[in-house]
């Protein structure tokens, strides 16, 4: 690949301070994602990998190391650039959907696009395109709480498209699905992944993570191994 | 494009918490109409007052014992009739110069009786002031120095004591004393609080010996043209002081009363505006508190949105449009029951009201300021929101 990778993390610390208390939940973690990567991280809870997460979508910043996204390093943005660097080239997709609960599907997809300026028309029309690309073309209109938990995911995981990002980051996007839901949301992301968008996620279920490209394993803050899975189990599927 | 959904979500948010927004603007609407209402009822007053002063006639001096000043007790008038005398020979015309002493009497006709305030005046009162005669003709200089008992009735008494009929040439008493009715004045009504259809005039001299005295309590001229009209005060007080070197005279024109009512007037206003401000700036400090309430609530949303892209400015901005909505729409519904009240008093009691432009103007500038000033803590507290921290929130 030519291509200049998505994302580099380079020895990243995160210490978080509470009430005077220093809990290091990362404690130097190097990591690159490629462009069309599909990467899988796995770990015991607590051992970093939401704070991981964060780090790679922007989300927070890093109290050591350094952060490229998109060739840009986190530590010398504004809070402005760093919402619009998010905005431009990360999706991301929470394990509790966090949908607006008042506002309707079609709208909820929208929303990354009000932001990067998109006229109204034309923010509804690119909403409908993706809800049809995840198969809820036929729940444009309704709200979070008429919508089953496979739906309402997918309607995030629209939401974290519609902005054409190149990383589509998700943190546990099967945990409060039941499994035929959740084979469902990660063939979406596969299928997704098929198209180019790197896929990072954050999973315990050994099945899931066995299905990505490559495979990463925390503990205390730190990655203990990456390798790739069982080469027959992934030609299998 | 943002500012549009920052309104949207703006009005939104509103109408999802409606009762809690009418009670948040309650504040500012009662703060609002209280200055309206009562910036209109003090420029009434003052508009009203102002009119009936230049009513008096123009180019008006009075002149009266002790000194016109904030504090002063009244002093009691030492004139008499020989000081009017020297009064008008440094007026120079006698047309010009008309005395009162006055006092409150019962006045008969028949069975029918009438509490007046009876003025004993100079046949020039109609000259000096602006009295106009319904009926009959005021009475005469030689009416004056002759003392005789003729009577000039204001409107209510005439009708008090003669209804329909037509009072002149007929018999009063007034105080007791027999008097014949020579002319009637057009209707006035009332003026600084005085019901001025209530007087009987008679003349100075029979007043004098009505009441027992050859006192008179004080007088006016009118001067021949506003350029001398200082001068002239200035002489008739030095001629007074002459004759009664133990005793202080004053001089006050139509603008030095109105002056002096403006400026009781316009610190009364303020005041009143003053004490209604304070119930807008609490007001204010409601649409603050909710507004925190609001940003409590809605920290995820924001946490998510920020996710999304949403900058700080543009969570900040939403916020505040929040809170000028808020308060704009308080300060319109303000604005109209303000005017409503104003109207109503207008209308309904003797108090008048003048709704002014620049009082509708200030208010709903103030109302939208309340808005910026209140919403901006809250506002910002928004923007800065870390989205990891908002989105784990409860
Ligand atoms: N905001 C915070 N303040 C203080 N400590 C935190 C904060 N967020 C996370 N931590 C700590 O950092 C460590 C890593 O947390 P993190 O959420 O990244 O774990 P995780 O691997 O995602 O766990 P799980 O699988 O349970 O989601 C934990 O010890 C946690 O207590
Ligand atoms: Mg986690």
């Amino acid at each position: 690949m030519t291509a200049p990778p998505a994302i580099v993390a380079t020895d990243v610390r995160r210490v978080y301070e509470l009430d005077g208390v220093s809990v290091a939940a990362l404690r130097g973690v190097s990591l690159t994602v490629q462009p069309g990567d599909y990467l899988a991280i796995v770990g015991t809870s607590g051992s970093g990998k939401s704070t991981l997460m964060h780090l790679l979508g922007g989300l927070d910043r890093p109290t050591g190391g350094t952060l490229l996204i998109g060739g840009r390093d986190v530590a010398t943005l504004t809070p402005a650039e760093m919402s619009r660097l998010r905005n431009e080239t990360i999706g991301f997709v929470f394990q509790s959907f966090h949908l607006l609960s008042r506002t309707t599907a079609r709208d909820n997809v929208a929303l990354p696009l009000v932001y990067r300026g998109v006229g109204r028309r034309e923010r509804r029309a690119r909403a409908t395109a993706m809800l049809e690309r995840v198969g809820l073309g036929h729940r444009v209109d309704h709200r979070p709480n008429q919508m089953s938990g496979g739906e309402q995911q997918r309607v995030a995981i629209a939401r974290a498209l519609v902005t054409g990002p190149s990383v589509l980051l998700a943190d546990e996007p099967t945990g409060n699905l039941d499994t035929t839901t959740g084979q469902s949301v990660l063939a979406l992301l596969e299928s997704l992944n098929a198209d180019g968008v790197a896929v990072v996620l954050v999973t315990h279920d050994r099945e899931v993570a066995d299905r990505a490209r490559r495979q990463i394993v925390m503990r205390d803050g730190v990655i203990v191994t990456t390798a790739p899975p069982p080469p027959v189990d992934a030609e299998a599927r | 494009m943002r500012l549009a959904e920052a309104w949207r979500v703006a009005v939104d948010a509103l109408r999802a918490n409606r009762l809690r927004s009418v009670l948040t603007m309650l504040g500012v609407v009662i703060g609002v109409a209280a200055v309206v209402a009562l910036v209109a009822i003090g420029t009434g007053t003052k508009q009203q007052i102002e009119q009936q002063v230049e009513g008096l006639g123009s180019n008006l001096l009075i002149v009266v014992p002790g000194r016109l000043e904030a504090g002063a007790a009244p002093t009691a008038s030492t004139m008499t009739l020989d000081d009017v005398d020297a009064v008008t020979r440094v007026v120079g015309d006698r047309s010009r110069v008309a005395v009162t002493i006055q006092s409150g009497e019962t006045v008969r006709a028949g069975s029918r009786s009438s509490f007046a305030s009876m003025q004993g005046v100079l046949e020039t009162t109609p000259t000096v002031f602006v009295r106009r005669l319904d009926r009959g003709s005021y009475f005469s200089r030689s009416d004056v120095s002759t003392g005789r008992r003729v009577a000039v009735l204001g409107a209510a008494v005439a009708r008090q004591l003669f209804g329909e009929r037509d009072p002149i040439g007929r018999q009063i008493t007034v105080g007791g004393v027999r008097f014949r009715v020579t002319g009637t004045f057009e209707q006035l009504g009332q003026s600084l609080g005085v019901d001025r259809d209530s007087e009987v005039h008679i003349p100075v001299t029979a007043a004098q010996r009505l009441l027992g005295t050859d006192r008179i309590d004080g007088l006016a001229i009118r001067a021949p043209d506003r350029e001398r009209i200082d001068a002239l005060g200035a002489a008739v007080v030095a001629a007074l002081a002459e004759r009664h070197p133990d005793t202080d005279f004053s001089a006050v024109t139509q603008e030095q009363i109105l002056g002096v009512l403006g400026d009781i007037l316009g610190v009364l206003t303020g005041v009143l505006a003053a004490i209604a401000g304070i119930s807008l700036l609490v007001g204010g400090v409601g649409v603050s508190n909710i507004m925190l309430v609001s940003v409590r609530e809605r920290t995820r949303e924001i946490g998510l949105r920020k996710a999304v892209g949403a900058r700080p400015r543009d969570i900040g901005v939403q916020f505040l449009l929040e809170a000028v909505l808020l308060t704009t729409i308080g300060g319109l519904l303000g604005m109209a029951l303000g005017i409503s009240a104003a109207l109503l008093v207008d209308r309904l009691s003797p108090v008048p009201a003048a709704i002014t432009w620049w009082s509708l103007t200030l208010a709903f500038g103030v109302s939208a300021t309340v808005g910026i000033v209140f919403g901006v803590v809250p506002a910002q507290r928004a923007g800065r929101l870390d989205p990891v921290v908002a989105l784990r929130t409860e």
